[in-house]
């Protein structure tokens, strides 16, 4: 079996992270902060550590203001519909995914709020100047994809903070925490929503979001946090505020496995290994006759997200024979059609490739002998 | 005299302790005394002094500091 959908969740996931999980679920397993014993404050401290861990990574000095949230999508969701209300303006881009660009047409339609859409070329890349020329003064946020699920473009998330001034920069990193460098501070991001079971090795299930001080959208959820019960209206102190009800504490004990494992790996190294795959996976594919690779194929701001076609096959013929030969990618449009009419593969889509830290290079080699073979037959 | 620390929320008291612990400060992780706030939740008990002990906790929203001598119980700072 050859597993090349770690752009959708990783998998297998590093022992680290199956350890923590079990000895959670096996050994602690109480509801953390709600009460006053032994398990749980065990539960929290489960929290609080994989919290400033993930604070550490994306270089966050108040891990206070990193909320765990259910997955990419939910952090996308608080961040959007919490911020924008009636007749805003929102500037978005053409390589965004589903869950950034389905709530923008839910505020389009419900607070008309006017959303502009920049054009990338299609080989992913954007000229930051074509974002300043559409900011006016009802403009309340920029979101922009970080790194694209479907070709691996990175953008330059920092040049555009510095364009934009003061207009809320929302990222949307669940395909560059973990895989690529992504701090906080160096490139002055004011939202950074992220999956957890992806690049950081979490279970599915589990995502997260930054929040920049005085950045303070309208929760998603009221309810019960285990600070302040004896107070009807919501804590407005974090992370209480945005994390009512019960958390997937298996889930985060989980994630904080995965950042150990990325701690003791070296998150240099990660993501070397992983440009490294690119290059091989990129390379092979290069060398055989009627294959057609998206995106930039060069060194560099890339992950190891890789969409191709084969000439005269659908990517659906494609994932199938894969599939037969147990190798899994993932065909079609990746939730991001825009994207996808953006490098010209809408509506089939591509075959996309996403090796993971575990891959091998005895993988990369199997599977380029079979699309190969896949490729050579009529 | 007997401290206790008590903040808004348990990722406040689990920041302090880590904190207190990196100083290698006389502490204790105790259940708020049900005396001090309907909440049922965690605070921090010192066994020494509470101004030796301020300058670390720098940066986290300290609720209410309440000493207690065996008799009675005062709020000292909040
Ligand atoms: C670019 C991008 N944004 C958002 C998401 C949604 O993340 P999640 O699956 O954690 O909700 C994904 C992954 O599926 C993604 O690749």
């Amino acid at each position: 079996m050859i597993y090349f959908d770690n752009a959708a969740t990783s998998f297998p996931k590093p022992q680290e992270t199956i350890d923590s999980l079990n000895d959670f679920v096996r050994n602690v397993g109480g509801n953390p902060g709600r009460s006053g014993h032994a398990l749980s404050t065990e539960a929290a401290r489960y929290i609080f550590e994989a919290r400033e861990k993930l604070a550490g990574m994306i270089n966050a000095c108040d891990s206070e203001r990193i909320i765990f949230t259910q997955n990419g999508t939910e952090s996308l969701n608080l961040a959007i519909l919490g911020l924008l209300q009636e007749k805003d303006h929102v500037i978005t881009t053409s390589l965004e995914h589903n869950s950034v660009m389905r709530p923008l047409m839910f505020l389009n339609k419900e607070r008309r709020v006017d959303v502009s859409v920049v054009q990338c070329a299609a080989n992913g890349s954007l000229d930051a100047k074509d974002i300043k020329k559409l900011i006016r003064k009802e403009t309340k946020a920029i979101v922009i994809n970080h790194g694209s699920n479907i070709i691996g473009t990175v953008q330059p998330v920092g040049e555009i903070k510095r364009m934009i001034g003061e207009i809320t920069l929302i990222v949307d990193a669940c395909q560059t925490v973990g895989s690529f460098p992504v701090d906080i501070e160096e490139d002055n991001i004011d939202v950074l929503c992220f999956s957890c079971h992806k690049s950081l090795y979490g279970i599915q299930g589990l995502g997260a979001i930054y929040m920049r001080n005085g950045i303070e959208p309208i929760p998603l959820k009221f309810g019960g946090t285990g600070s302040r019960s004896e107070f009807i209206e919501q804590p407005l102190f974090l992370p209480d505020r945005y994390e009512s009800g019960t958390p997937n504490t298996p889930g985060i004990a989980s994630l904080l496995g995965g950042l150990s494992f990325i701690e003791k790996v070296g998150i240099g190294s990660i993501i070397r290994k992983k440009q490294d795959l690119r290059r091989s996976v990129i390379d092979g594919l290069s060398c055989l006759p009627g294959i057609v690779i998206y995106g930039d194929q060069g060194n560099g701001n890339q992950l190891p997200v890789i969409s191709f076609n084969i000439a005269g096959k659908l990517p659906s013929e494609v994932g199938y024979e894969l599939n037969k030969r147990a190798i899994y990618t993932r065909v079609g449009l990746h939730c991001a059609p825009l994207a996808h009419k953006t490098i010209g593969t809408f509506p089939e889509g591509t075959v996309r490739v996403a090796p993971g830290y575990f891959t091998t290079d005895d993988e990369v080699a199997l599977f380029i002998e079979a699309i190969k073979e896949i490729a050579g037959r009529t | 005299m007997i401290y206790f620390l008590i903040f808004l929320s348990i990722h406040d008291v689990l920041k302090a302790e880590k904190a207190l612990k990196g100083h290698n400060v006389d502490m204790e992780l105790v259940p708020v005394p049900r005396n001090l706030s309907s909440d049922c939740g965690m605070c921090i008990k010192l066994k020494g002094g509470f101004d030796d002990v301020k300058p670390y906790l720098d940066g986290i929203e300290l609720e209410k500091c309440v000493s207690y001598d065996g008799e009675e119980y005062r709020t000292i700072e909040s």
